[in-house]
């Protein structure tokens, strides 16, 4: 009776030193679960590097043909710069027309670049001339990236042989990739890989871990412990706070060491905005661990439920606004959707808080209402 | 915390009364249960055992009726109860991936007991059950027995006024379950109020008193010697046939 009745002076250390066994008892089961914790941190390490230097839309050394028709001194110069350039490799510059389709056919070439006969003189009579390009367009994004560069190369080239004749009519746009100019793949995904991983840490892990004390039934036994239950779903929750926080640094780590992508806007206010996002997605997925009761089934719920539309609707691998209106709407309460949009704000154009403040308050509604939610559902479980 | 004018009874139950919509549970069930007694709470399945016990839990609000555990109101002091009484369930209440002394140190800690009466109270209670060799291996390779005699162990460490046991012998060969009944009389010895539902009538002779449930109502309450005698019968097994052979739920 002596020890029993210690808990009831001083509620606060009491409360503290609960909390505190708590939260160790949960370290103490991510640790031993040396599985578990491989997928934690061994995913997003994967993730960076795969979308990093796998996945990328990025030209690099791209291997190309030339068919020289013309073979006169402007088609050497333009095939002279395409070769100085690092973004293609020319494979062979004079091959006949007959052999670009074999070529392509043995998938050693992404694209063929043809010059006409006459190419120099035409160029100089007529101030204009056409090259054709052929690209492999069965990689639809590589093929356009492809054509983009070289019209790029060939506009500069053009350009430079042209100051003095100072031809009016003929318009150049000049595009501007703005934020990205190289149009390198690292800024789209490392904000999306951010995304997921936090949401799949947060939502899914700790839905497991609350579920599973049911399915093993002590959660009955901490129920009937002195232990408030706001308190246990706390204690649940500060371990996996913790753990996307250290994968969350781990990505950005990565991103900017090894991918080369730097931090724009500020750190702080990044880490800050991180924060708010796992708070949204821990809240979610205590919402899941109380409306389920096995851990397969909360797994279920935040894979189905969280980590598709988190793929398919935050605005990382389509375009919310190429969408049909209702999945538009839909995109909307995907947390990962505002959240992907703030990390590019911040990360790629170095926005301050006065540009995704809606997205912040969005999130931070978002939060609130589940927790609200989670507090009701809660208590009606336990009546 | 102990209030004076507390109570002789460290249970007691006046027509506690638990409702689902049209279904009751619980009907008005009343008896009291003295400190350090072993109280036997018998019934077939869907009786209204577990909704009972879940009431002097603090784990569910009665629909009518007083009740007391430890001297605290039911109703309105469900968190000094928690505070006061122990549980373990039917199903393994310890965790598996951690090991016997992070097991006993988690649940001694979220009864806030301090860290150096753990540490020492520790070292005793694994020397009593034998178990110091195994302190620091897993609970979930220790064989069935000294699950549940580390279970029982734990869910007394506190030293409660009541222990609840929740059908805690489930799946344990007669040997242990005797071993297991030491354990038992010894806290109560010491003080403890034990409250045990159990499926196995040879039990229900180790406690000083046994109540029946039948369909929500307790049928019979008194002394293992006392019931067999009322009913003629040599054993408990025949005195609880005869009482749920007339029940209208559940099924056994």
């Amino acid at each position: 009776m002596m020890h029993a009745s210690m808990g009831t002076q001083g509620k606060r250390p009491a409360h503290l030193s609960q909390l505190l066994s708590f939260v160790r008892k949960e370290f103490r089961h991510v640790l031993r679960d040396r599985k578990t914790l491989l997928i934690l941190f061994g995913m997003p390490v994967v993730q960076v590097l795969l979308f990093g230097f796998v996945l990328s839309n990025e030209v690099k050394n791209t291997q190309i043909i030339v068919v020289d028709h013309a073979k006169d001194q402007a088609s050497q110069a333009l095939i002279e710069k395409i070769k100085a350039s690092h973004y293609f490799t020319v494979v062979a510059d004079t091959v006949p027309q007959s052999g670009v389709a074999a070529a392509f056919r043995q998938g050693k070439i992404k694209a063929a670049l043809v010059f006409p006969v006459n190419f120099q003189n035409d160029l100089l009579h007529d101030g204009r001339n056409t090259v054709q390009v052929i690209a492999d367009a069965t990689d639809i994004n590589l093929a356009n990236t492809i054509g983009n560069y070289l019209t790029a190369i060939i506009t500069d080239y053009s350009r430079s042989q042209q100051p003095a004749l100072a031809m009016p009519y003929v318009i150049l746009p000049e595009i501007r990739m703005l934020y990205n100019p190289e149009l390198r793949g690292a800024p789209n995904f490392v904000p999306g890989v951010m995304a997921m991983v936090l949401m799949l840490v947060s939502v899914m892990m700790t839905a497991v871990a609350i579920v599973r004390e049911k399915e093993m039934g002590t959660m009955e036994v901490l129920l009937v412990s002195p232990m408030r239950p706001a308190l246990i779903i706390l204690s649940k929750a500060i371990p996996y706070l913790i753990l996307s926080f250290i994968n969350l640094l781990a990505i950005l780590l990565l991103s900017t060491t090894v991918l080369d992508l730097p931090i724009s806007g500020s750190l702080l206010l990044l880490l800050a905005e991180s924060m708010l996002f796992i708070t949204t997605c821990l809240t979610l997925g205590i919402f899941i661990s109380i409306v389920t009761d096995t851990q397969q089934t909360a797994m279920f719920v935040s894979l189905i439920g969280m980590m598709l539309p988190t793929i398919m609707l935050s605005g990382f691998m389509f375009p919310i606004e190429d969408m049909p209106y209702p999945l538009q709407v839909v995109a909307n309460i995907v947390p990962s959707r505002w959240y992907y949009v703030i990390v590019k704000d911040i990360m790629i154009k170095g926005a301050g808080f006065s540009a995704v403040w809606r997205e912040t308050a969005v999130l931070a509604g978002m939060a609130a209402f589940l927790f609200i939610v989670c507090v009701k559902k809660f208590k009606i479980r336990l009546a | 915390m102990n209030a004076q004018g507390r109570p002789s009874y460290t249970i007691e139950a006046d027509k506690l009364t638990k409702r689902f919509g049209d279904f009751v549970a619980v009907d008005a069930v009343t008896f009291n249960v003295s400190k350090g007694e072993i109280f036997g709470f018998l019934g077939a399945n869907g009786a209204g055992k577990t909704t009972a016990m879940r009431m002097l839990c603090g784990l569910s609000v009665p629909t009518s009726g007083k009740g007391q555990v430890a001297g605290f109101d039911v109703y309105k002091q469900t968190e000094h109860i928690k505070r006061n009484i122990g549980y373990m369930s039917q199903k393994f209440s310890l965790y598996e991936d951690l090991t016997v002394n992070e097991n006993i140190e988690f649940f001694a800690g979220i009864y806030g007991l301090p860290r150096e009466t753990i540490r020492t109270k520790r070292g005793e209670l694994l020397a009593k059950l034998g178990l110091t060799q195994e302190a620091e291996k897993l609970v979930g390779g220790l064989p069935l027995g000294w699950k549940q005699k580390l279970s029982f162990s734990v869910a007394v460490f506190h030293q409660p006024e009541v222990v609840f046991l929740d059908e805690p012998t489930g799946g344990v060969d007669p040997v242990t379950r005797r071993q297991f009944w030491d354990l038992i009389y010894e806290a109560a010895d010491s003080g403890i109020t034990v409250f045990v539902t159990t499926h196995y009538l040879d039990e229900a002779e180790y406690c000083n008193r046994v109540s029946i449930m039948v369909d929500g109502k307790i049928a019979a309450l008194d002394t293992p010697t006392e019931l067999k005698k009322q009913f003629g019968v040599g054993s408990m097994d025949e005195v609880f046939y005869q009482l749920a052979r007339g029940a209208q739920r559940g099924g056994a």
